[in-house]
């Protein structure tokens, strides 16, 4: 079995992945602590999630060691959210325009 | 290749989904437990997907100011105002929690049993440890004035978003807590010596899918 064979690792690995995710969230707290502001903190917010997610996902769930007939069963169906976000930032753009506009005390 | 198809399971790339989805086959070649629990933890994305979209679209649209979460969530602690203090412990106690149940894993499936029982009561610990912290922060949260229809900050969806997200998240670490102390449990009492130890890789799965929500709430809901 696949699954048998992924369990093969030593526990080194585990380790050293553990301690890049101590890593990366203390990054990410530290773009809070220092105050970092606009479109440098969202971009390092996101790379720094990204790459948590990334590191959990593959290596502690094993999904890096998986079948791709697995792998696609995970990821293909997140394509509707991503569409679905790019919906709902339009229509959270919309209904704050429209507040503005007829909502606003003069 | 030379016009050979390949029917085997050591396929590799796209040959291998077209074999795996071709008549008279399993498709998937995993127990149908981790099956399973893959398929529900799919679902639970989609569940959390909801939460963090709707909570995106209430803050794009609301007109007053969003409160400051990194000013909310502040701690003083020795004297000292920390931001996020007790949020970025949170996260280091649910990192770790994850480290632990990795390596339960990797312990069950050498048939070290008993180390793997320490290390699921130990992941257990941290994540009734973790939930406590976070009945903190709600008291907290409650005592400053903040409700699901107002709060003294700003925007009044505040309230409703956070305790909606860091309330199903709650309950998905409590449940954790419960399933893998009972998986322990059965594990000690050797209710798995016959059919072999992947319940603690099906139950390891759930957590890790725990952990990794929380990466996500502590980006967009802390952080951003």
């Amino acid at each position: 079995m696949s699954a048998d064979h992924a369990q093969q690792h030593p526990i080194s690995l585990y380790f050293k992945v553990w301690g890049l995710l101590f890593l990366l969230s203390f990054f990410s707290y530290m773009v809070d602590y220092l105050q970092l502001q606009g479109p440098l903190r969202w971009t390092l917010v996101l790379i720094f999630m990204l790459l948590k997610a990334g590191l959990i996902l593959s290596v502690f769930m094993h999904v890096k060691w998986e079948r791709l007939a697995l792998q696609l069963l995970l990821f293909v169906p997140l394509f509707a959210i991503v569409v679905f976000i790019a919906l709902m930032a339009v229509e959270g753009d919309y209904t704050h325009a429209l507040r503005l506009l007829y909502f606003s005390q003069q | 290749m030379s016009g050979q198809v390949d029917n085997s399971a050591e396929a590799k790339g796209w040959h291998s989904v077209v074999n795996d989805w071709a008549a008279d086959q399993r498709t998937f070649r995993v127990s149908w437990g981790k099956l399973m629990m893959w398929i529900f933890l799919l679902g639970d994305t989609f569940i959390f997907s909801i939460f963090l979209i709707s909570y995106m679209t209430v803050r794009l649209s609301a007109t007053d100011a969003w409160p400051n979460a990194s000013q909310v969530f502040e701690l003083v602690v020795f004297g000292h105002t920390v931001p996020l203090f007790l949020i970025a412990i949170m996260t280091f106690i649910l990192i770790t929690s994850s480290g632990t149940m990795a390596m339960a894993v990797s312990c069950a499936y050498r048939k070290q049993k008993k180390l793997a029982v320490y290390l699921m009561l130990a992941t257990a610990v941290l994540g009734a440890s973790f939930v406590g912290m976070q009945a903190f922060e709600w008291s907290k949260l409650i005592a400053d004035g903040v409700r699901p229809w107002a709060n003294p900050m700003g925007a009044a969806q505040f309230g409703a978003a956070f305790f909606m997200i860091t309330g199903f998240h709650g309950l998905h670490v409590s449940a954790g807590v419960i399933y893998l102390l009972v998986v322990a449990r059965k594990l000690s009492r050797g209710d798995y010596d016959q059919r072999g130890y992947e319940i603690v890789e099906i139950s390891g799965l759930y957590w890790h899918f725990v952990d990794l929500v929380w990466v996500f709430i502590f980006a967009f809901f802390y952080l951003w």
